[in-house]
């Protein structure tokens, strides 16, 4: 089975509302000091690609990604989780592209790449967190699609795909080829790559591709904006005073704060 | 062609989300001069059509036996088929499972562009604007859609309801000639217990984070003080993610956006990602044993103590006070 993964890095998500500030004028945040990271949902993506691999014993695992040179780092770190190969697709365009254009340049890249049976996304990457680029790239492919994924089998030439749904969960049954969106569980916690293996991936080989090389329109994948683009951005001024309770016991102080919630439920 | 259509699965019933999304709608048809048609879709749909076609102007059925239960790629074949004949301006959906995967899909084949987890939607000049939290609930942006139609997936319980109209709108069926596309299959679907009110739909939310420390004390612990608010019971990702609890009960930008007029948040720190899922919450309040914990930023009210003191003694006090 030929499976392929799509990665992409992101600012750390984690770094603390108080250290975030964008750019209103190029609508973009700052960089600041904080780390480039592999989406998480990415991550949950080859952590249950390489859990499937390890199932059916026999599984080629290609990770892909579109973005800046530096993206590399995250082909890397997803090589020494054991991931078979990898390709970059360098952008020298519009830092943060469209979906569509993300999906067209993934989708190009796929092509050239070879034919695969399994492709995944994350449901969608914690910058900014459109959750289109799955759907997209599946169109762009001509495959069915199968969302919020986090678990998947293979039988007998045919996947099983347990995905969540609002109210619970369902199990998908597909002919492959399909293009699957990962979400999180507890299951698919990425694994830590030890040291060496992270320094020895970098001895590993790496294709690069520009935009050029994908047979595609490079300078509108470029401008990346035919499908939307970000009019504003800016980060809403929103500050609630906590009150806390007060009291010299804790008795005194649960007893208040329990008379406030009482006040806001009996108005129901 | 400046038609606004709604798009529904009937499983979900005529649900919080499904009467803001006819709000939203109905506002947006009002601004661009259109008509607000609803296509409902799926077993059950009769009922549906019948409660919105006291709010939009057309309803159509789609129950037929391939649509009856949902299965992703036909479910796509037919919406496409009914909003490309219905050729609107804007299609809407919420922001259910579903309808998130199929709206980008659906705007591909109409030839538009989507995007999602809207919370404003306006018309500005020829463009339609959309309005979301990005980075993970740490800024807002302002997405401008190149393409029509344009289709957008909702945060649809923020949305106020519809007024209901003088004049019942027009119910069809839809005369489709559907195949089923079965290169996927829904073969198993489960329905994670969970009381008998939906989370999303909520007035009084208990909530517990990774602070709570295991499975146990959410049903020794906050199950009762949930019990005794007439509560529903949800939780961080750090919790779902610990397999503490199912991820159905998770809140935030990738789980549940919820709307309740209480949210105690019970050893919770208050990640962005975590308050992007309660920022309509009415009110928020929390038990951290620290101070410095960004959800306290959130809250009305708090309490800064070990919630394995604070809960058994505050169900005490709750349970007096209820008398
Ligand atoms: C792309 C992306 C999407 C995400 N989506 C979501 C999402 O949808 N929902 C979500 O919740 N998270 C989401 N996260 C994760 C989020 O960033 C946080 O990591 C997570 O919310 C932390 O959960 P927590 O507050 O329970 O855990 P922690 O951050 O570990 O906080 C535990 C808290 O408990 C307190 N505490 C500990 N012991 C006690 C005690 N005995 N009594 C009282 N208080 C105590 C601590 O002071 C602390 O504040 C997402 C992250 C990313 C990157």
């Amino acid at each position: 089975m030929n499976i392929l993964v799509c990665l992409k890095q992101i600012l750390d998500p984690e770094i603390p509302a108080r250290d975030f500030r964008v750019d209103p004028a190029r609508r973009e945040a700052e960089r600041g000091s904080a780390n480039l990271v592999t989406n998480i949902f990415c991550e949950n993506a080859l952590e249950t690609a390489l859990q499937l691999r390890e199932r059916t014993g026999s599984a080629k695992i290609t990770v892909l990604s579109y973005g800046q040179p530096s993206a590399e780092d995250s082909l890397r770190k997803a090589l020494a989780m054991k991931a078979d190969a990898a390709a970059l697709i360098v952008n020298d365009g519009n830092a943060n592209p469209d979906p569509l254009t993300t999906a067209r340049v993934l989708a190009a890249a796929i092509r050239k790449l070879g034919t695969f049976d399994l492709i995944m996304v994350g449901r969608e990457a914690g910058d900014w967190g459109a959750g289109q680029t799955g759907g997209l790239l599946a169109e762009e492919l001509g495959l069915p699609c199968v969302s919020f994924v986090d678990r998947i089998e293979s039988e007998g030439g045919q996947l099983r795909l347990k995905r969540q749904t609002d109210t619970g969960w369902e199990v998908l049954e597909a002919e492959p080829p399909i293009v699957a969106t990962v979400t999180n569980d507890e299951h698919n916690l990425p694994r830590i790559p030890k040291v060496r293996d992270v320094m020895m991936s970098y001895r590993q080989p790496l294709t690069k591709w520009t935009l050029d090389d994908l047979g595609i329109e490079a300078n509108e994948a470029r401008a990346g904006n035919t499908y939307y683009q970000v009019a504003e951005l800016f980060i809403p001024q929103k500050e609630t005073r906590c009150e806390f309770v007060t009291g010299d016991t804790l008795d005194q102080k649960v007893e208040s704060f329990a008379k406030r919630i009482v006040e806001v439920t009996s108005a129901l | 062609m400046n038609d606004v259509v709604i798009c529904l699965f009937a499983s979900a019933g005529f649900d919080k989300a499904a009467q803001g999304l006819a709000g939203a709608g109905r506002r947006l048809a009002d601004e661009l001069g259109g008509r607000l048609r609803a296509v409902v879709i799926g077993a059950g749909a009769d009922t549906l059509a019948l409660e919105f076609s006291r709010l939009c102007d057309t309803v159509i059925i789609a129950d037929q036996a391939e649509l009856a239960e949902y299965q992703p790629e036909t479910c796509l074949n037919a919406l496409v088929r009914l909003c490309g004949e219905l050729s609107p301006r804007t299609v809407l959906l919420g922001n259910d499972a579903y309808s998130q995967e199929i709206a980008p899909r659906l705007a591909y084949r109409l030839g538009g562009s989507a995007v999602g987890d809207g919370v404003e939607v306006r018309v500005e000049g020829e463009a339609l604007r959309v309005s979301r939290q990005v980075y993970g609930g740490k800024a807002q942006a302002v997405i401008e859609l190149k393409r029509m139609p344009a289709v957008v997936w909702l945060r649809a319980r923020s949305f106020a309801p519809a007024p209901a109209r003088a004049e019942a709108g027009e119910v069809t069926r839809a005369a489709l000639d559907i195949q089923a596309d079965t290169r996927t299959r829904v073969i198993e679907r489960k329905r994670e217990e969970q009381g008998e009110a939906r989370l999303e739909e909520a007035r009084v939310i208990v909530s517990g984070g990774r602070g709570i420390g295991g499975p146990e004390p959410f049903t020794t612990e906050l199950q009762p003080l949930a019990d005794l608010l007439g509560a529903q019971m949800a939780a961080s990702r750090a919790a779902c993610d610990a397999g503490w609890v199912p991820p159905t009960w998770q809140v935030g930008q990738t789980g549940k956006k919820v709307t309740p007029d209480l949210y105690l948040a019970i050893a919770i720190t208050g990640a962005s990602q975590h308050m992007a899922g309660i920022s309509e919450a009415k009110t928020i309040s929390a038990i951290n044993t620290d101070p410095d914990a960004p959800i306290f930023k959130h809250c009305q009210f708090g309490i800064v103590e070990d919630y394995r003191k604070v809960v058994p003694l505050l169900r005490e006090k709750l349970a007096a006070l209820q008398k």
